[in-house]
């Protein structure tokens, strides 16, 4: 059994609610004491259903103003996978919560209304999914219901968003007709769209292959936390724990050091204070090195077939997340996985229109959910890839140091 | 399927293991709450692999009710020297005295609520500014949207609206003079994750998980035990009953269900039958009003 972590997307009232309602109710992962409480707040509707929706439903300050305002997290699971939904709410903060839910996902599923069709909302989380590289879409086309079950309706759908998903490089799209009210292809294949030959919902989510989104090629290793026992029997001992970002390693590889740029041999890799063969990304373990090198958390231990690059100026594509603007020539703690440098805010070339990609000149300050070209300059150098090519070292956020808040994402470019 | 593949379990762990690492990174003076139950139990032996060959570089600090299990508080002593750690025990009745609360009065006297005072000034005593906490976001409603780094001012108090983004795996614990913050590592376990988990990493428990004879009186559907803290009224039957714990917290709140499960396999198996999630079965004071738990959050509780 494997683990899936995937996002969904849509405009206010697409049936996103519902839809991961249905999901976590048809796959029986709704308990009976969170059964009955949705039961007593539904009894104040006039209609007398459950409303599924409400299952999704999380703080009381939502509750009273009616909307959504946070990314949530559902869990659920199937004999075959555990599912970690990202539930980021579509509205003005839009944005910035689905690049929050967004960052950590495998797979998106962007929800479009039969009747409306593919509109601007779609086109703007598509845009963002191939932004963050989330490397399996899947296209939903809800509430067919409404519009009789029709093909051309879906078939229409299907080839408007084919034309978004060229344009965006989106390459891995699934087409599903659903209605997730009534249940049809979210679970069970539905009796109803009996044109459609594909697989319902959850099936796919259940089998979608996976294993190649994490790169077993490039060894990308950034340092923690130095484990030094200082005990009598572990007197010497001297172990570099952090998690595998990517590729293998082994007890007599070749490594780099880097920034410090030191080569040097791995005496052997540990996971959990046993010593093992390999270790691979994503885990979390323990490098020993056979030389003394001075090295601290934040720094790197690369393979040297390939080496990553190492920098201090940074091309970058910014998402800001805060409320107070961006102010070019402001000073900010970059931090790249473990590692903090102080970085400057160079120079914003251009905003990004999340809604059709084209570049903007940038008026006055760079404000909440905008996307904007920048140039980075830190005061140590990075070691980093491009987020296209390998997003795990490729990606960073940036740190207001009179607020501490985190106040962009940051995805580096090659 | 390929050799170099972590299964949910595997992936759950090394995303724990990492949060780990880096609170003892990022802090100066770190704690784990330790509260005697399985999940603290899990951050316990969670916490160990992340610093294998060292010792856990921070305290386990439990802040005790005075109403615990006598079996739990047995497995706790006996933990922390099996694993070599430093434990700190502050307890609610010496807040009390001290601060001259008031008892909290009824047939089920739950110190829970005034816990926050005791947690609150022990982070004061010691100054620490993290604590860890074995809080899932499957729990309960409330939580599905906690941060697994969830900033807290200086009166311990939770903000929902200044909590800052998490983006990929990249966790920011900068705070200011005075501030803390609660990690919450096993956010993404379900309760069903902790068990099969234990059961795959064989994870000693306090007996009172498994099937034993208490003597119980029922209340409003639930079973609660006699104890020195809880004593049957006059029209109350007590009864003998096969009972087993899903939760370990204080006596006097916390309700036991009736099992016949003797092993690890035999309690999962009845967990994936019950379809009641395990606040809504085990916690009397949680069906008060359904916003409890985050009103709870917001004064500094766990
Ligand atoms: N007829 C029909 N209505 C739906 C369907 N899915 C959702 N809805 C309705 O659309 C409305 C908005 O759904 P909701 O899940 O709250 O949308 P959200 O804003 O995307 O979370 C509700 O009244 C739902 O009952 C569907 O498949 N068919």
């Amino acid at each position: 059994m494997d683990l899936l972590r995937f996002i969904t997307a849509g405009s206010v009232d697409d049936g996103k609610s519902t839809l991961i309602g249905r999901l976590l109710y048809d796959s029986k992962n709704i308990l009976i004491d969170q059964l009955e409480a949705l039961e007593k707040s539904t009894k104040n509707k006039e209609n007398g259903e459950v409303d599924l929706a409400l299952l999704t439903d999380g703080l009381r300050a939502e509750r009273e103003q009616g909307i959504t305002i946070d990314v949530a997290y559902r869990y659920f699971s199937t004999p075959k996978r555990k599912f970690i939904i990202a539930d980021a709410p579509g509205h003005v903060q839009y944005t910035r919560n689905m690049i929050t839910g967004a960052s950590n996902a495998n797979l998106i599923i962007i929800l479009i209304d039969a009747r409306q069709g593919v509109v601007e909302q779609t086109r703007r989380h598509s845009i963002i999914a191939s932004l963050l590289k989330i490397p399996h879409v899947v296209v939903a086309i809800n509430k067919m219901d409404l519009v009789e079950y029709s093909q051309d309706v879906f078939n229409n759908i299907v080839i408007d968003y084919r034309q978004v998903a060229t344009q965006l490089g989106l390459t891995d799209v699934t087409y599903i007709p659903i209605s997730a009210l009534d249940g049809d292809n979210i679970v069970d294949r539905s009796t109803k769209i009996t044109w459609y030959s594909g697989q319902p919902l959850l099936e796919f989510l259940e089998e979608v292959k996976i294993d190649n989104d994490i790169n077993l090629t490039d060894g990308r290793f950034q340092v923690q936390f130095v484990i030094r026992p200082q005990t009598d029997e572990l007197h010497d001992y001297r172990g570099y724990a952090g998690k595998v970002i990517s590729g293998i390693y082994k007890g007599g590889d070749k490594v780099k050091v880097l920034p410090q740029d030191i080569e040097t041999t791995i005496a052997g890799v540990e996971v959990a204070g046993k010593p093992a063969n390999e270790i691979f990304a994503p885990q979390s373990a323990v490098i020993r090195l056979t030389d003394d090198i001075d090295i601290s958390r934040g720094d790197s231990i690369v393979k040297i077939e390939n080496i990553p690059k190492v920098s201090n100026e940074l091309e970058v594509l910014l998402c800001w997340l805060d409320d107070k603007p961006l102010i070019s020539g402001n000073k900010y703690l970059l931090q790249h996985n473990s590692r903090q440098v102080r970085a400057v805010l160079k120079n914003v070339e251009y905003k990004l229109d999340v809604n059709s990609l084209q570049r903007q000149p940038v008026d006055g300050n760079v404000k909440l959910n905008e996307v904007v070209k920048a140039t980075i300059r830190t005061a140590s150098p990075l070691v980093y890839d491009g987020y296209e090519t390998l997003s795990e070292n490729g990606s960073a956020i940036l740190i207001d140091e009179t607020s501490n808040s985190t106040v962009a994402a940051v995805l580096i470019k090659q | 399927m390929s050799e170099y593949h972590l299964n949910y379990l595997e992936q759950l762990e090394s995303e724990s293991i990492h949060i780990f690492r880096e609170v003892a990174a990022q802090f100066e003076k770190p704690a784990l709450l330790f509260s005697g139950g399985k999940d603290s139990i899990t951050m316990v032996h969670l916490a160990r692999k992340a610093f294998a060959p060292g010792k856990i570089p921070f305290p386990l600090v439990h802040i005790d009710t005075g109403h615990n299990f006598p079996e739990a508080l047995e497995f706790r002593d006996w933990l922390v020297e099996k694993v070599g750690a430093i434990l700190i025990v502050r307890k609610v009745e010496d807040t009390i005295r001290q601060r001259s609360l008031t008892e909290p009065k009824g047939k089920f006297p739950s110190r829970n609520w005034l816990q926050t005072y005791t947690l609150l000034d022990t982070i004061e005593e010691f100054r620490f500014d993290c604590c860890i906490g074995g809080a899932r976001r499957d729990e309960e409603k409330a939580r599905a949207k906690e941060r697994i780094f969830s900033v807290r001012d200086e009166f311990g108090q939770w903000n929902p609206k200044l909590q800052r983004p998490e983006l990929w795996n990249i966790y920011n614990g900068r705070i200011h003079k005075g501030e803390n913050v609660r990690v919450f590592p096993i956010s993404n376990w379900t309760e069903l994750d902790i068990w099969n988990y234990i059961r795959h990493e064989n994870i000693d428990l306090p007996s009172i998980y498994f099937a034993h004879e208490r003597k119980v009186i029922e209340h409003e559907g639930q079973l609660v035990a006699i104890s020195e803290f809880v004593q049957p009224a006059a029209n109350d039957v007590v009864l003998t009953k096969k009972v087993r714990y899903r939760t370990v917290g204080d006596m006097t709140c916390t309700a036991a269900v009736e099992s016949k499960a003797a092993t690890l396999e035999d309690v999962i198996n009845e967990i994936i039958a019950t379809r009641i999630s395990e606040r809504g079965e085990t916690r009397i004071d949680d069906k008060v009003t359904e916003a409890a738990m985050e009103d709870r959050k917001k004064n500094g509780y766990f």
